[in-house]
């Protein structure tokens, strides 16, 4: 054999990371909160989950193959990941082919009508998510599958929304440990902020995003507690960070890559208008849960946020 | 532990590779092709020409203008030809070929090994020395170094950083000076301080050469080195990149284009130039070789080479023993360093090292879409939007590329190294920012003009 010299420009070697292995760990982070709901739901969540993630990635590769004649990506696992986000955004008890129109959006209309991977606007799987809240409210809502003891076929937001329960009454163990009803992946906050610590430990996301959500969503409900008295003052903010989707949200759906700005600057920009807005819609507006509202008004606004918050210019003070 | 602001990435370093291989004579080589352009600026003029007799080191190219630099002939023997010839890159460029007959001296300059450590020349004295020597910046930028030196009337030094930093993977040279030749450093950098008129200099070496940085306190203190100190940085590439290096050790960052680091009172000076100002000023001999690493994980051998210029490389090439099948051969390192397609090209002053990448080391991914992830923004040291200038200069929109100081950019490779996507960003922003360059300059003609 001989030598053969090969040339290109620098730099000649590369850090070794590559889209696979970030979204593989996305899938990674958010097993714990698949194991607590399967748990706390059952079976069920197991097969919605699977049919979620299969349908996902053979959408993108059909429309990929046969659609756009291109090469297909199903190799980066990014369908995967957005498969597993729409299941976690979807009640146990919803009928399977649900589960395939959601998907449908998601992929479809969601990512592939923008380009692919990195192009889309939205959040594919809030995308999806959002279609099936409007399209079938009453599925959507349905959580008849869940916890036996708890309160029948509501979340504990829409209880506390309705009257029908008191803060006080709120059972924050249950909380934390997933012991409740919601949608696949939002309940058990403690298993949702491992795979949270797990993804910062990897560097697949910063803290900026999510501690700007959260912290918003506490300082906003505090505020909100002190004209009412002091009994309100700790359960309110913990209660709105812990129910509903506020982790899955903050940690998982935020933090998207395509959707949420390059700055860090920006970021919190971006997460404080997530915490704000979901503050608003659960406490005043329509819906008891305004988390994936939230994020999808502050996805519309990532570009302007990007066109404003330009990194630190090397040597310059601003 | 200090370190530069933002940006920066932590390549593995792969210096066990030679770090452990004392500095070797190089065999003189039989000829030598000595280009006469190998700096940044006016290429110089050759002042030899076919059959004339040379000794080593003599005069043989004049630097033309300020920005420019003399070259010498690194043997002694017969000019054999002045013509066009490639260089690593393949690019014709003119140079001075030399036959070797043995290895005759010019008188002046001294060559007994012992040192010879006062100097009271003045600092145009210095400079001038520097100047005639053909000192260029040996860390890889080759900026003249009497232009470095030559400080502005209405600036003023305040600090003297000699750049020990190697944050190049595999290379090793700079590493093997210190440890070899600590009183050779030293003494240039005291020369080097009397030039600029500074009573400080400050010595930045990364934290994996503890005991370079040891060796270097030890001498200082041993031989009294008045001002100088070693500052040990924490290891983070591009440390070595002259603003980076700046804000390390000084905690200012030299503002954008086109100001220079004496903006801040920096002047700033590679290890390996540091010796061949000494050898310039107290021993008149002029830049005519220097210590060369070839390195690679599959090469039979490595080694640290102390190499007349205008050794064709593929001599050092078959002494390390090049293996077979694809291999990258690189002029430095594998973050900055530029791939050699020809190997009769020569030694130049610029090469700290040769290093060889095999194929599957020097691979480049399959490209896939942004997804946006913004690590090439975190990685980048300048502050900049990487994915943003690539994609610009892809869609040749100069202005935007601009707007958004793609002249900034350092060609550091930490963006290309980061993407989880593997696209060659850098690629396309180095085409962008030539192109503005290019336009900025051709706008300040213009303005000129009128």
């Amino acid at each position: 054999m001989q030598t053969r010299l090969f040339a290109s420009p620098s730099p000649h070697i590369h850090g070794g990371e590559k889209t696979q292995h970030i979204m593989g760990d996305v899938v990674l982070a958010l097993v714990p909160a698949l194991a607590v709901s399967t748990y706390v739901l059952g079976w069920r969540v197991l097969m919605i989950t699977a049919i979620s993630i299969a349908s996902c990635v053979l959408f993108e590769y059909l429309i990929q193959r046969f659609l756009l004649k291109g090469r297909t990506t199903i190799g980066d696992l990014s369908a995967v990941v957005t498969g597993l986000l729409l299941a976690f955004n979807l009640p146990a008890g919803i009928p399977w082919w649900i589960v395939v129109i959601g998907a449908l959006v998601a992929i479809g209309i969601g990512k592939m009508t923008f380009g692919g991977l990195g192009c889309n606007p939205f959040n594919p799987a809030l995308t999806g998510r959002i279609f099936l809240l409007v399209a079938y409210p009453v599925q959507m809502t349905d959580w008849t599958t869940g916890v036996p003891d708890a309160l029948s076929g509501s979340t504990f937001l829409a209880n506390v929304k309705a009257g029908a329960l008191s803060l006080g009454e709120v059972d924050y163990v249950a909380l934390l440990s997933g012991h409740m009803n919601g949608s696949m992946g939002e309940i058990g906050a403690l298993a949702l902020l491992l795979g949270g610590v797990y993804l910062l430990w990897r560097r697949v996301i910063s803290w900026h995003i999510p501690v700007a959500v959260l912290g918003t969503m506490m300082v906003f409900s505090l505020c909100v507690a002190i004209p009412d008295g002091g009994a309100m003052l700790w359960q309110m903010p913990l209660f709105h960070v812990l129910a509903g989707g506020a982790m899955l949200g903050a940690i998982f759906m935020a933090t998207d890559y395509a959707t949420s700005p390059m700055t860090h600057k920006g970021m919190i920009i971006y997460g404080v208008g997530i915490g704000l807005l979901t503050m608003i819609i659960r406490l005043w507006g329509a819906y008891p849960e305004g988390m994936s509202f939230a994020i999808f008004i502050m996805n519309a606004v990532t570009p302007l946020i990007n066109k404003y918050c330009r990194p630190k210019r090397f040597g310059t003070k601003k | 532990m200090r370190t530069f602001p933002i940006g920066g990435i932590h390549p593995s370093d792969n210096k066990e590779w030679s770090k452990d291989k004392a500095i070797e004579t190089l065999e003189l080589p039989s000829e030598v092709y000595i280009p006469m352009i190998q700096h940044i600026g006016a290429p110089s003029t050759p002042i030899v020409k076919k059959g004339d007799k040379v000794l080593t080191g003599q005069l043989i190219g004049q630097s033309v203008g300020f920005v420019s630099a003399n070259i010498h002939a690194s043997v002694s023997g017969t000019v054999t030809s002045v013509d066009a010839y490639p260089n690593g890159q393949g690019q014709r460029r003119i140079m001075v070929v030399i036959k070797r007959e043995g290895d005759e001296w010019v008188e002046s300059i001294d060559r007994s090994t012992e040192l010879k450590r006062e100097c009271t020349l003045t600092s145009e004295q210095i400079i001038a020395k520097v100047k005639d020597a053909g000192i260029v910046g040996l860390g890889g930028a080759q900026f003249p170094t009497h232009v470095k030196l030559s400080v502005p009337n209405d600036q003023k030094a305040e600090v003297l950083i000699i750049n020990g930093v190697e944050c190049e993977p595999y290379l090793t040279s700079d590493y093997r000076n210190m440890i070899e030749r600590a009183e050779l450093i030293l003494t240039g950098v005291e020369i080097l301080m009397r030039a600029i008129n500074v009573n400080r200099a400050v010595i930045g070496v990364e934290n994996n050469k503890p005991d370079a940085i040891a060796h270097l306190r030890d001498i200082i203190a041993k031989n009294n080195y008045r001002g100088i100190e070693v500052m040990p940085l924490k290891v983070r590439y591009p440390q070595g990149g002259e603003k980076q290096l700046i804000a390390a050790v000084t905690g200012r960052q030299v503002p954008p284009p086109p100001a220079l680091p004496i903006s801040v009172g920096a002047v700033v000076c590679n290890i390996s130039t540091a010796i061949a100002v000494y050898e310039a000023v107290q021993k008149n001999k002029p830049l005519i070789e220097r210590v060369v690493t070839i390195t690679g994980k599959e090469l039979k051998s490595t080694h640290n080479y102390l190499a007349r210029f205008g050794t064709p490389v593929h001599e050092l090439f078959e002494l390390a023993g090049i293996p077979e099948g694809d291999v990258k051969l690189l002029n430095g390192g594998p973050m900055m360093g530029r791939a050699i397609v020809d190997v009769s090209a020569p030694l130049i002053k610029g090469c700290s090292g040769l290093t060889v990448l095999s194929g599957k080391e020097a691979a480049r991914g399959k490209e896939l879409q942004c997804i946006k992830c913004a690590k090439c923004v975190e990685a980048c040291p300048m502050g900049l939007e990487p994915y943003l200038l690539s994609k610009l200069a892809k869609l040749q929109k100069w202005d935007m590329a601009e707007a958004h100081n793609t002249a900034d950019c350092i060609e550091c490779g930490c963006c290309s190294y980061t993407c989880p996507s593997y696209l060659p960003l850098l690629d396309y922003i180095r085409i962008g920012k030539q192109t503005v360059m290019t336009n900025i300059r051709a706008r300040a003609a213009a303005a000129n003009k009128k």
